[in-house]
């Protein structure tokens, strides 16, 4: 058996991965449980494509071997392309279906990519597709689509629904407890509908 | 005390609390920046600490406050070590009285740096001890400790974390915060601080003899350790010994190495007890090299034999790849997983409203067979813009720069460098440059923040590291005060203006500045400031793709057709650069 449960979150530089992750890691705090994690910091933040490593019940390195991972949560369809390689065949994969294109693809003359095609590259994996922006805005701030996207994934994650929820009132900006609260719990509603599955 | 989960930097800021820290100075550089970042906003203990000019700076500020018989704390990231390289090789001859620490972040990977150097090297070269930590815990743990050694020897200790160690999270033990104050007290002694030949060949000599002493002491602290378990084995240093512990089978023998120097005498006794030693480090192979120096009869496998890689990090999959290279079977193999192919890349890129940007384009529209060296900061991403042309060290844009204009090429040179760099070694260029004549467009990108590394505060920002308001420098003085006559200070968002600026500078001769002033967009965000964001009237748009070349992430195309989105920031430089008037400020026609 595997001695930990590997997620990666990845996304763009600004979307909230490095909280979301930071989420997960305060809840084995809650739960007594060891974990090791790895973020993208400096020049590599700056609009570009980021992943978090989250080793839950992990004690050695914190970095994910690709073909490995329990789960892989993507905050945009394009960087879930990127990173499929890091689930085995059939994978666990939990995607806001949201796609920014990147500014290079414009600038190089690249074919654009869409929502669909990607879909489609996906297709093989266990996937669950959330509309995050419109959950988010349901719980009171677009900004909250990252705490959408954990809650969505959480079914999926060996941590208690209420552990996890206590950690996200414990990581966010004191403001915004109550918005991401509920941002959790509608991600969490939907994941379990698994809702928009392609 | 207590378990947190804390970034690898944070659990290191932590441990200085609890050895009773009373100094940190340093120069922001990823992976390092955030341990200074926690220090100066943390309530729990009263003590100096700043953001320095450079790493040379903060090397002898903290150097100094050891001197005095404090704890002291200096931080940089590896190639920051090069620039204070001066001091820390004779402050081994110096040595402190106070605890002095210096860290050195080595970034493998090079993820965020323009090399892979390894700081065990200057710890080698200086002769001075350097701790290697395998694990957040173990970063938090030796840190508190490394003050200690550093008062038992009077030296100054490396502590050289990698970016998978300060930019790891884990759970953290925590000690309880210190609550000794030390009273700063210089105590005069030539003898040690005025290093005159005479005084300077016995001070070597004293600190080659504190060598053998110091060598047990690494392995009585527990830092560098084995467990002998058969007749193979595998010494790992640094984080990789966590790749290693990840994969590797209970019959094969461990050599966690921490600290160096190594002591020979621990390390050969090791070695012989195996046939076959496998040695797995990140960087350069300094282990490798002493298990080489004292195996006798054991077959030693590493860099040098090509069994591990010399270049970018290692992962458990490649330590794996590498225990099976030697003919040991790992507990894990991992599958072939490769990327898909063809997936449009997603580098990163100067951010929506950059002030960076329009400088950059103006630019390039003025001085179209220009050379363009530039600098270290977010701008280095203005190589995707065509507005990058060399890029080496710290402050180097200006010496290339001046260098390019003064070997006979005959293209006109117009460099760039931030604020922060041109305060951190820009100065002596400029002053270089002017004095012997060269010929050149100097413009200095003034976002008024050292932003690239997470926003700190530099002396062009008006405060401290501590958010006390500090008394603001005046670019254009310094620029004119270095012999400058021509120095212009425009608005980068008021395209026009800055355009017209170029022109002018191009038709002057000798060293002439173009202070290109800002805020950073995302400060001016967090400062409140807000701005309208623009639109495309679709019925305008005529898909020339002007805006195209401009680069900025919020400019979206449908077809031949540019919209704007949400990413907007508001600078308004597209509306200037469409040629068909179809970009304006929303709600306005």
């Amino acid at each position: 058996m595997k001695p930990s449960f590997d997620i990666l979150i990845v996304g763009i530089g600004g979307q909230g991965t490095v909280l979301a992750s930071n989420v997960l890691g305060e809840a084995c705090i809650i739960e007594n449980r060891t974990v090791r994690s790895a973020e993208t910091h400096g020049m590599a933040q700056r609009g570009g494509s980021v992943e978090s490593h989250i080793r839950i019940d992990g004690k050695f390195g914190s970095l994910i071997v690709p073909g490995t991972a329990d789960l892989l949560v993507a905050f945009d369809l394009l960087e879930a392309l990127r990173y499929r390689h890091y689930l085995p065949a059939a994978g666990r994969l939990v995607v806001n279906r949201h796609l920014v294109v990147p500014t290079s693809v414009y600038q190089q003359g690249m074919d654009v990519p869409d929502e669909e095609s990607i879909l489609a590259a996906l297709a093989d994996l266990d996937v669950t597709c959330i509309n995050a922006a419109g959950l988010a805005k349901e719980a009171g701030s677009i900004l909250s689509q990252n705490i959408v996207m954990l809650g969505a994934a959480s079914g999926d994650i060996p941590l208690r629904p209420e552990t996890l929820e206590e950690a996200v009132r414990r990581c966010v900006p004191q403001k915004t407890v109550e918005v991401n609260a509920a941002a959790f719990r509608l991600g969490r509603e939907a994941g379990e509908r698994g809702a928009g599955t392609p | 005390m207590a378990i947190r989960y804390l970034l690898g930097n944070e659990g290191i800021a932590h441990a200085c609390l609890e050895a009773n820290i009373d100094f940190a100075a340093g120069y922001p550089g990823t992976p390092s920046s955030e341990v200074i970042d926690v220090l100066r906003v943390q309530e729990e203990r009263p003590f100096t600490v700043e953001w320095s000019t450079n790493e040379k700076v903060a090397f002898e500020n903290a150097l100094a406050a050891a001197w005095c018989g404090v704890r002291a704390l200096c931080t940089m990231k590896h190639v920051g070590l090069n620039v204070a390289a001066d001091p820390l090789m004779t402050s081994a001859y110096t040595g402190v009285t106070g605890g002095f620490v210096v860290l050195s972040a080595d970034d493998p990977f090079a993820h965020s740096s323009q090399n892979e150097q390894d700081t065990r090297r200057y710890a080698h070269f200086a002769r001075l001890p350097c701790l290697d930590p395998a694990s957040v815990q173990e970063a938090h743990d030796m840190l508190r400790d490394a003050f200690d050694l550093s008062e038992e020897f009077g030296l100054p200790v490396i502590f050289r974390p990698t970016t998978r160690i300060c930019h790891s999270k884990g759970d953290v033990d925590l000690g309880e915060v210190g609550t000794e104050h030390r009273t700063a007290a210089f105590r005069r002694d030539p003898k040690q601080y005025v290093v005159i030949p005479a005084h300077t060949r016995v001070l070597h000599k004293v600190l080659n003899e504190k060598q053998p002493a110091l060598k047990e002491r690494l392995v009585e602290l527990g830092y560098n350790r084995h467990t002998v378990r058969g007749p193979t084995a595998v010494v790992a240093s640094g984080v990789a010994a966590a790749y290693v512990q990840e994969v590797l089978p209970d019959d094969v023998s461990l050599a966690i190495i921490g600290a160096y120097p190594i002591d020979e005498e621990w390390l050969a006794d090791f070695v012989d007890r195996h046939e076959k030693v496998l040695v797995v480090e990140e960087l350069d192979p300094v282990v490798e090299e002493a298990v080489r120096q004292t195996a006798t009869k054991t077959e030693v496998f590493g860099k040098m034999t090509g069994t591990v890689p010399y270049e970018g990090e290692l992962t458990p999959a490649t330590v794996a790849a590498a225990l099976q290279k030697a003919g040991i079977t790992p507990t894990t193999t991992f599958p072939a997983a490769a990327p898909v192919q063809g997936v449009p890349p997603r580098p990163p890129i100067l951010c929506a409203g950059c002030m960076h940007r329009p400088t950059f384009y103006a630019m390039r529209k003025v001085f179209r067979d220009g050379i363009f060296p530039s600098d270290i900061g977010c701008y280095t991403l203005g190589l995707q813009l065509g507005a990058v042309d060399t890029t080496i060290c710290m402050g180097a844009s200006i010496t290339v720069g001046s260098g390019i204009a003064r070997s006979g090429e005959e293209h006109p040179v117009v460099c760039t460098i931030g604020d922060s760099t041109f305060l951190h070694t820009g100065i002596p260029g400029l002053l270089n440059a002017v004095y012997n004549g060269a010929d050149m467009v100097v413009v200095i990108l003034d976002n008024r923040i050292t932003a690239m590394t997470g926003h700190q505060p530099n002396p062009n920002t008006g405060l401290t590291a501590t958010g006390k308001e500090s008394t603001p420098i005046s670019l254009d003085a310094i620029c004119r005060s270095c012999g400058v006559s021509w120095v212009e200070t425009v608005d980068p968002y008021d395209l026009p203006v800055l355009l017209d600026t170029f022109k002018r500078a191009k038709e002057r001769k000798g060293v002439r500045v173009i202070i290109a002033k800002q805020p950073c967009v995302i400060t001016a965000r967090r400062t409140g400031i807000r701005r309208k964001a623009y639109t495309v009237d679709p019925e305008r748009c005529t898909g020339c793709g002007a805006c195209r070349s401009f680069g900025c992430p919020a400019i979206a195309f449908a077809g031949k057709n540019a919209t704007i989105t949400d990413l907007c920031a508001g600078c308004g430089v597209c509306a200037d650069i469409c040629p068909s008037g179809a970009i304006g400020m929303e709600g306005r026609q």
